[in-house]
C-alpha cells in the first residue's frame, strides 16, 4: 500500500464521521459531498478510474441534489400541515 | 429514543462489529495480493477476443451485457417510479399557484459563478460524449459519461437560469433520450440473437484493438447506455424542480 492510498483511506474514514456527526440534514447533504469527492480520491488512486468517474458526478452533484431537493418538499408538507392544523 | 440510550448501544454493538470484522479480515490475502481466476481469465482473453483494451467496459457490454441489462432496466424502472410520484403530486395543485415562473432565477447567483457555470456547460457536454464513445479503449462508457453529459445541462441551473436549463434540454426530449437507450440496448441484444444466434452477443467486426470503432458491438451498447442514464437522470433533477419551483409557490424559490 502506498502513501497516497493510505492517506485516501484515513480521509474516507475522516469524512465518513464527519457526515454521520452532523446533526443538521441540510448540511449532512453538503458534507456527503465532499465524502463523496474522498472516495472518488480514493477510487482513483486504487486504480479503479471507472468507479470514480461515476462517483465524483453522482455524489458531488447528483446525490445532494437529490437530497436538498427532497428535504425541501418535506419541509414544505409539513409547514402545511401544520397550518392546517392551526386553521 | 435518548441520546444516552442510543450511545450505550453503540458502546456494546461498536466493540462487537470490530471483533467480527477482525476475525473476517484475519484470513483475508494480503493487500494488493489477487487469487481470483475470473479477473486473471478476462485480463487474458479482453484484448485478443474482445479488442477492447478497457477491461470494466468488455465485461459491462460484451462479456456479461446482460448483467447490464437488468441494471438499466433497474434505473430506467426507479426513475418511472420517481416521475409518476412527483408527477401525481404537481397535477393536485399547479393549477393555482403557478403565477410568475418565467422570471424564476437564482437570487444568490453572482456574476463570476454564472459565467463559470455557462463555460461549464459545452466543456462538461463534449467530456461527457468523449467517455461515452472511449468507453472500449479507455476508463468510462456510458454510465460514467452519461453521468457526467446529464450535469451539462445542470450547470445552466448553476447560473441562475432554469427555464434556459429546460430549454436546451426539454422534457420530451430527456424522456425520448431514456426510452430510446433502454429500448436500443434491449434491440441490440435482439440483433445480436438473429445474427449471431445468442441474446447480447457481438455481431459486428471487431476491428483494430485501441481504434475509435473497434469492440464489435460495445461502441453502440455504450452509446445507448449513455443516453438512458443522461435521460434518466435528467428526468429526475427536472422533476424534483418542478415540483420546487411550480408547485406551491409561484414566484419561485430564492433558495432551491
Amino acid at each position: 500500500m502506498t502513501g497516497v492510498q493510505l492517506a485516501a483511506l484515513i480521509l474516507v474514514a475522516v469524512t465518513a464521521t464527519v457526515v454521520v456527526l452532523t446533526p443538521d440534514a441540510l448540511r449532512q447533504a453538503l458534507v456527503l459531498g465532499i465524502f463523496g469527492l474522498a472516495l472518488t480520491l480514493l477510487f482513483f488512486t486504487f486504480q479503479a478510474p471507472d468507479v470514480a468517474l461515476s462517483e465524483i458526478v453522482v455524489s458531488t452533484v447528483g446525490l445532494p441534489l437529490i437530497i436538498l431537493l427532497a428535504l425541501r418538499k418535506i419541509g414544505e408538507q409539513e409547514r402545511s400541515r401544520e397550518q392546517q392544523e392551526d386553521e | 429514543m435518548s441520546r444516552r440510550t442510543r450511545l450505550a448501544m453503540f458502546a456494546i454493538a461498536g466493540p462487537g462489529l470490530a471483533v467480527v470484522m477482525l476475525i473476517g479480515m484475519h484470513g483475508m490475502p494480503a493487500f494488493g495480493h489477487y487469487h481470483g481466476v475470473y479477473g486473471l481469465l478476462i485480463d487474458k482473453i479482453e484484448v485478443p477476443e474482445r479488442h477492447a483494451t478497457d477491461l470494466v467496459t468488455a465485461l459491462n457490454f460484451d462479456i456479461r451485457a446482460f448483467d447490464t441489462l437488468g441494471e438499466e432496466f433497474i434505473l430506467f424502472a426507479s426513475v418511472a417510479g420517481v416521475a409518476l410520484l412527483l408527477r401525481k403530486l404537481r397535477h393536485e395543485r399547479e393549477g393555482k399557484r403557478s403565477r410568475g415562473i418565467e422570471d424564476h432565477s437564482f437570487a444568490g447567483a453572482s456574476a463570476g459563478l454564472q459565467l463559470a457555470s455557462l463555460y461549464l456547460v459545452p466543456l462538461l457536454i463534449a467530456l461527457g460524449c468523449y467517455i461515452v464513445v472511449h468507453g472500449a479503449l479507455t476508463p468510462g462508457g456510458g454510465f460514467q459519461g452519461g453521468i457526467v453529459l446529464a450535469a451539462g445541462p445542470l450547470a445552466i441551473l448553476l447560473a441562475g437560469r432554469y427555464f434556459a436549463m429546460k430549454r436546451l434540454a426539454p422534457e420530451w426530449m430527456l424522456e425520448a433520450s431514456e426510452a430510446i437507450g433502454a429500448a436500443g440496448y434491449a434491440l441490440i441484444g435482439v440483433a445480436g440473437l438473429i445474427i449471431a444466434g445468442v441474446y447480447l452477443k457481438n455481431f459486428l467486426p471487431l476491428g483494430t484493438p485501441a481504434m475509435l470503432l473497434s469492440a464489435g458491438m460495445m461502441p453502440i451498447n455504450s452509446v445507448a447506455v449513455g443516453l438512458e442514464v443522461t435521460g434518466a437522470f435528467l428526468v429526475v433533477w427536472t422533476e424534483f424542480l418542478d415540483q420546487e419551483l411550480f408547485v406551491e409557490r409561484g414566484t419561485g424559490g430564492d433558495n432551491a
